[in-house]
């Protein structure tokens, strides 16, 4: 094990009583230092965002983790823009863990990437570092040449005087720009003038993510790693009492067993020897503190709690004085289960101790929190923990993980053997899906009253449910006791209603672990209100377009979405029917997530038995200037059917502690035969992007259900849908 | 069990391994041969990640004991490419950026080759039929749809 280098001990994270929390100061000077040192002398590194090498090839340091959401493809095509690059000369490398110059400039001194923030954080910082490498270019083409700037255009990777009919390539040019001093100002483009921006660009990643090469967590191999398997306690809260580990060693290949704190980790050459090595353990658990819940019985304590009066997060007029005289009043609750992440590669990580510190390798989605968890362990210094942030196959926010359970577990294993070689953990399906850190189940009661001429008067709305900020990085979130991100969609109501309290109750002692699942609070706000004020549409006789914009006035940019969705889906003409016996509906749904806008029109037949499928999903989206169009529609077509999965089956549910799920037999994603045709229209904008991964999400659970509610009459108020159509 | 030599045929070319013979081909290409394109996502023949073509057929190869691929023709995505159809796939994918997170395309690709070396010409019915048993956890879906529909013009 290596020393702590002595020094660095002004960035520290203070382990608070309700988890960790982050107090960092950041010593520039080192990582100014460390950038030198790796850049080769060769090649031009005007900033910590680009590399242009001899070869002609513009690397983007992309600081974000991709995880499917195009964010490699989007961060490139900004600097490339600002650069004047050619697109086919452009690559993406992933940036190492060092918050001093990859910090999320939304989240404060952090890397990490999440909140649909990717491309927003970094829309001036990449325009800035493209620019600055242009410039320097351009100082570098007026040296050679020795014409004024202003007559040398850059197009194309190339820079040009066309009086002369000089031309040079960024990469004849590299090392004579690297001498150039860096420009204290830029000028940006105007949007006008773009060229990448707004256009259809390839992806970069697709080539070696559909050849097979493109390289995750799981292909990780290392001279001597051992593979590590554990056997995890049955419930939450349980620990291990005691082992036999003799069943397990017996297995040819398996080369040790050890005692975690999550459970025992069985280690071997390979993977499928460590799984049948865990198979074979015999552990006793000590369930003394384990986890008794059962999710019906949680329902009913959630339910009981909605009775009484929560924190507020919202109060204007008096709501309770306006329910009373109301002419008519409404009252709905619904039901949300916990939610897995199950990304496609279940959570896994390489970690492997050297003289210098450690290296870890794994979809990071939170660097500079999992390089203090991993650092707090082994006793280093956050900057001692290298972290080489690869491919995701998939997070939705599971890999952002509060506490950093899959990472530090590996980092125990790796410790209980002393360092002794590089361990690849490897969770299995059951692991992963049993593994906790779920999206919370909620309760959300709702009442409304009406007036005389159907105008929505009042309006409570009370919510139930675990805090996903407590114990994470973000508790700043929780403010008198409301979580932000448990009441988001729904304190920010954006209807005008005179009257109005939005209330929340946190129960902290379920001992689930929940974490961020793709769209977080909305989630579950986007489908209570958007379903609740359809259905009051309907009571107060209202087409539910028209009584949503005539209360969204102060709101344009939702009626913005909502207005072109409903054109684009035709909603002012009849739906086509369905052939015999088919029923068929349409509903509507809007919401912010993110700073985003979308609004969704879906289309659903429901067959005599009750069986339903969703036919199409139109969508309109404003989420200000579109970086590229494609990866948008890709990120809206991608959000529908992950939302659309969710809403139609997906529960994790508990029965006396032990989660029911296991793998994809009861824990059953969409597949393609479900899955909608989707169309997508954007609201053409000049304000700076916001983000795209996670609020096409929020309104289509709402959306499908008022369409259900369209053909059948009948308001599904629990989710997943399931089977409650064909009773 | 103990270990045996097995000579499997792996992208037309001959490989021998040592492993037990109830091993998962699945392993044995990933951890023996480090052909790593094939992936891992359930282990139960319920994800379809893990897919690859044993004479022509595609198969679950989580599911499938390496003893049982012994004398038979396997190819992964590594090898895919290679052919005609396999190429056409691969350049209809990339042409639609099909790919999102990208773990489960390798599956995909494998299957959508073995339904259109059977079917040329393949209605939406064939592909929800061939393509059910690959999930895709980013809901890639529309474009996979797409894609098969390109290649298929594509080798007409
Ligand atoms: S890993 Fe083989 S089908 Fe899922
Ligand atoms: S592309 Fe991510 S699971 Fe299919």
């Amino acid at each position: 094990m290596t020393r702590p280098i002595e020094n660095h001990s002004r960035r520290r994270f203070l382990k608070g009583a309700a988890g960790l929390t982050l107090a960092i100061y950041f010593p520039w000077s080192f990582a100014q230092n460390a950038a030198k040192r790796e850049a080769p002398a060769a090649t031009f590194e005007p900033n910590a965002f680009l590399r242009i090498g001899e070869d002609n090839a513009v690397t983007v340091i992309a600081k974000h983790l991709e995880m499917g959401q195009g964010t490699y493809t989007g961060l490139a095509t900004i600097v490339a823009e600002e650069l004047d690059a050619d697109w086919s000369q452009v690559r993406v490398e992933s940036a190492p863990a060092d918050a001093s110059r990859y910090n999320n400039l939304n989240w404060g001194p952090m890397q990490g990437t999440g909140g649909s923030s990717a491309i927003a954080n970094s829309w001036e910082q990449l325009r800035q570092a493209g620019a600055a490498a242009r410039a320097m270019l351009v100082a570098a083409a007026v040296q050679r040449w020795q014409v004024p700037a202003d007559s040398i255009t850059v197009a194309e990777g190339v820079l040009r005087h066309t009086a002369s009919g000089r031309q040079a390539s960024f990469g004849e040019l590299a090392r004579a720009a690297a001498e150039q001093p860096v420009p204290e100002q830029v000028r940006l483009k105007k949007p006008s003038d773009f060229k990448l921006i707004g256009q259809r660009l390839a992806r970069k990643d697709s080539a070696e993510k559909t050849n097979g090469s493109a390289i995750y967590t799981q292909d990780i191999h290392l001279p001597d790693m051992l593979t590590a398997v554990v056997a995890h306690p049955p419930r939450f809260g349980a620990m291990v009492a005691s082992y036999d580990a003799e069943p397990a060693l017996a297995i040819d290949g398996v080369v040790e067993v050890v005692a975690i704190p999550t459970g025992v980790a069985v280690l071997a050459r390979d993977t499928w020897t460590a799984k049948r090595g865990r198979d074979a353990l015999r552990v006793e658990w000590n369930e003394s503190a384990a986890l008794r819940l059962s999710s019906a019985r949680a329902f009913e304590q959630f339910r009981a709690l909605a009775e009484t009066p929560g924190n507020v997060a919202r109060e204007e007029g008096d709501s309770e004085a306006a329910l009373g005289s109301a002419a008519r009043t409404l009252e709905a609750e619904y039901d949300f289960p916990y939610l897995a992440h199950a990304a496609m590669e279940p959570m896994n990580c390489v970690i492997r101790l050297n003289g210098e510190g450690c290296d870890t390798w794994f979809g990071a989605q939170m660097q500079t929190h999992d390089q203090a968890v991993l650092a707090e362990l082994f006793g280093l210094e956050p900057e001692q923990v290298r972290i080489h942030t690869l491919y995701a196959g998939g997070s939705f926010g599971r890999r952002a993980s509060k506490g950093g359970d899959y990472i530090l577990e590996t980092a125990h294993i790796v410790k209980a053997i002393d360092g002794r070689a590089p361990v690849k953990l490897v969770w299995l399906r059951e692991d992963d899906m049993q593994g906790g850190n779920y999206r919370p189940m909620f309760h959300h009661r709702l009442r409304a009253g009406l007036d005389a001429q159907g105008q929505l008067v009042a309006w409570q709305h009370r919510l139930v449910g675990q805090s996903v900020a407590a114990g994470s990085p973000f508790e700043g979130a929780i403010q008198n006791g409301i979580d932000a991100t448990s009441v988001e969609g729904a304190a920010n109501l954006p209807y005008a209603i005179p009257n109005m309290r939005v209330d929340l109750h946190t129960p902290g002692d379920i001992g689930v672990p929940v974490q961020w699942w793709r769209a977080v609070g909305s989630t579950h706000t986007a489908f209570s209100t958007e379903c609740f004020i359809d259905e009051l549409a309907q009571a107060a006789g209202q087409d539910p377009v028209a009584w949503r914009l005539a209360m969204l006035e102060a709101h344009p940019r939702h009626a913005g979405v909502l207005k072109l969705v409903a054109e684009k889906a035709g909603w002012s003409q009849p739906l086509e029917s369905g052939k015999n016996g088919e029923r068929r509906g349409r509903g509507v749904a809007v919401h912010e997530a993110f700073g985003s806008f979308v609004a969704q029109v879906a289309e659903v037949t429901v067959e005599s038995d009750g069986r339903y499928r969703v036919d199409r999903v139109v969508c309109a989206v404003d989420c200000g200037i579109v970086v590229n169009p494609d990866v948008v529609l890709a990120q809206v077509e991608g959000g529908v059917g992950f939302a659309l999965s969710a809403a139609m089956n997906e529960a994790i549910t508990f029965t006396d502690g032990n989660v029911d799920q296991s793998n994809f037999h009861d824990y059953s994603p969409l597949r393609i035969a479900d899955m909608p045709r989707v169309e997508l229209h954007i609201v053409p904008s000049t304000a700076a992007p916001t983000g795209i991964g996670e609020p096409p999400v929020a309104p289509l659970a709402p959306a499908v259900v008022n369409a259900l509610a369209a053909a059948t009459g009948k308001r599904v108020r629990r989710l997943p849908i399931g089977q409650q159509l064909s009773g | 069990m103990g270990h045996f030599m097995i000579t499997l045929n792996i992208n037309g070319e001959e490989k021998s391994v040592a492993v037990a013979p109830d091993t998962p081909l699945l392993w044995v290409l990933r951890d023996t041969l480090q052909l790593t394109g094939t992936k891992y996502g359930c282990g139960m023949s319920l994800c379809g990640a893990c897919t690859v073509h044993m004479d022509g057929q595609a198969v679950r190869s989580c599911s499938t004991p390496v003893s049982a691929a012994a004398g038979a023709k396997v190819i992964t995505i590594e090898g895919v490419g290679e052919g005609v159809t396999g190429k056409a796939v691969q350049q209809a994918w990339q042409g639609l950026d099909v790919v999102q997170c990208g773990y489960c395309q390798s599956g995909q690709i494998m299957s959508a080759v073995a339904l259109l070396d059977g079917n040329r010409t393949p209605t939406d019915a064939d592909i929800d039929q061939a393509m059910g048993g690959n999930l895709c956890r980013c809901a890639t879906y529309v474009r996979i749809r797409a894609a098969i529909h390109d290649a298929a013009r594509s080798l007409a």
